[in-house]
């Protein structure tokens, strides 16, 4: 079955796969950032110089006991465990924000440490469960 | 070995298996619905728009799965040059685009109440609009290319280059940060974040899915076998 033309075939086809591999390697490394659809705080603080009027989106977990709601405006902080970035809000958010969920803001940043959004997107993490259990795991919890 | 696979051969038990298909889809699409609409229970956080998963994730996997054996069979065909594989390529195409776009639809569902968005360009869902395209073109070649011969290299071509796309998929929630959570199953570990009670309509559905996705496959591939034996029928 293996004939000469066959091997021909064969060692072409794993030299274009591998060349293709190793070109899409380099192209997807230097479009990082933009394949990124949202920075962490420690990204921002990395940044060099801070453009307040470029839009960007920046991800995070919300701070637990941070969630701040007064009349007018919803301030909290991101924080990704090493960097925090305090960011102020006005409008509707989505049903799954909460404390210590995932959550993705779309908006300006002011300076490294304060962020205004235009929208807030929740994240939702990979674990299902029935309500019941989680209310068991609580109890545990505590 | 593969005069086995062969058209003529497996003619007829093409009609079988579509028979038996036919003749136990509807009971197990019941039992997989009724698990997953009334008997699973509704998520701590999303409520019941947590049911959207059992449809979304088998079409998810189904869709790549197929993309990825059209493209192996591309392989196997580009360097051994059996005919009939293109047949089998060609007809698994449609079936894979259908589950393609249902994923992405019912993703936008979802998303819309769970994330607040329908759409988010991030990197797991651009890269399923580009699986799309692939399948899309792949389909476009057997429908402009009327040469046989030539529509089946270029569709091969295709296939070969699009397999680099189904790791970008697959992986792209883990190298990216993305709005799309990672995946909850991991095969390799045997690991799910998923709740037992969650997984069995899952499971369920992709059987279901799978089933339907076999039956419009052989169907497909029944009718290519039909058109070229027309041909034949032509040429003497």
């Amino acid at each position: 079955m293996l004939t000469k033309k066959v091997k021909k075939r064969v060692s072409l086809l794993s030299i274009l796969l591998f060349l293709l591999i190793i070109s899409l390697f380099f192209i997807l490394k230097s479009l990082t950032s933009n394949i990124l659809y949202f920075k962490s705080p420690t990204d921002v603080q990395l940044e060099q110089d801070v453009n307040s009027l470029k839009k960007i989106r920046v991800g995070g977990m919300v701070k637990k006991n941070s969630l701040n709601i007064n009349d007018n405006e919803i301030k909290f902080i991101i924080t990704d465990f090493n960097n925090e970035l305090l960011v102020s809000y006005t409008g509707t958010v989505p049903n799954l924000f909460s404390e210590g969920k995932g959550v993705v803001a779309e908006g300006r940043l002011q300076d490294k440490k304060f962020f205004i959004a235009d929208r807030i997107l929740a994240k939702h993490d990979e674990k299902y469960m029935p309500p019941e259990l989680k209310e068991l795991m609580n109890n545990d919890a505590k | 070995m593969f005069y086995l696979i062969s058209p003529s051969k497996v003619f007829n038990l093409i009609e079988k298996l579509i028979n038996f298909i036919n003749s136990i889809f509807f009971l197990l699409l019941i039992v997989a619905l009724t698990f997953a609409l009334i008997l699973s229970p509704p998520d701590y956080l999303q409520g019941d728009s947590v049911r959207i998963m059992y449809i979304h994730v088998p079409s998810a996997w189904i869709g790549l799965g197929s993309f990825t054996a059209i493209a192996l069979l591309s392989i196997l065909n580009f360097t051994l040059k059996i005919k009939n594989l293109n047949m089998i390529s060609k007809s698994l195409a449609p079936i894979g685009l259908l589950f393609t776009c249902i994923a992405i639809v019912t993703g936008s569902l979802w998303g819309q109440p769970t994330w607040g968005t329908w759409w988010a360009w991030d990197a797991r869902i651009s890269s399923m609009v580009v699986l799309s395209i692939f399948y899309i073109l792949l389909i476009l070649t057997h429908k402009f290319i009327l040469e046989d011969f030539k529509a089946n290299k270029i569709f091969n071509i295709l296939a070969i280059i699009g397999l680099i796309n189904v790791p970008i998929i697959k992986y792209s929630v883990d190298w990216w940060n993305t709005l799309h959570q990672p995946s909850s199953i991991n095969l390799l570990k045997g690991s799910s974040s998923i709740h037992p009670s969650m997984l069995l309509p899952l499971i369920l559905m992709l059987l279901v899915l799978l089933l339907y996705c076999a039956l419009i496959f052989l169907m497909k591939y029944k009718t290519e076998i039909i058109k070229i034996k027309k041909k034949n029928i032509k040429r003497i």
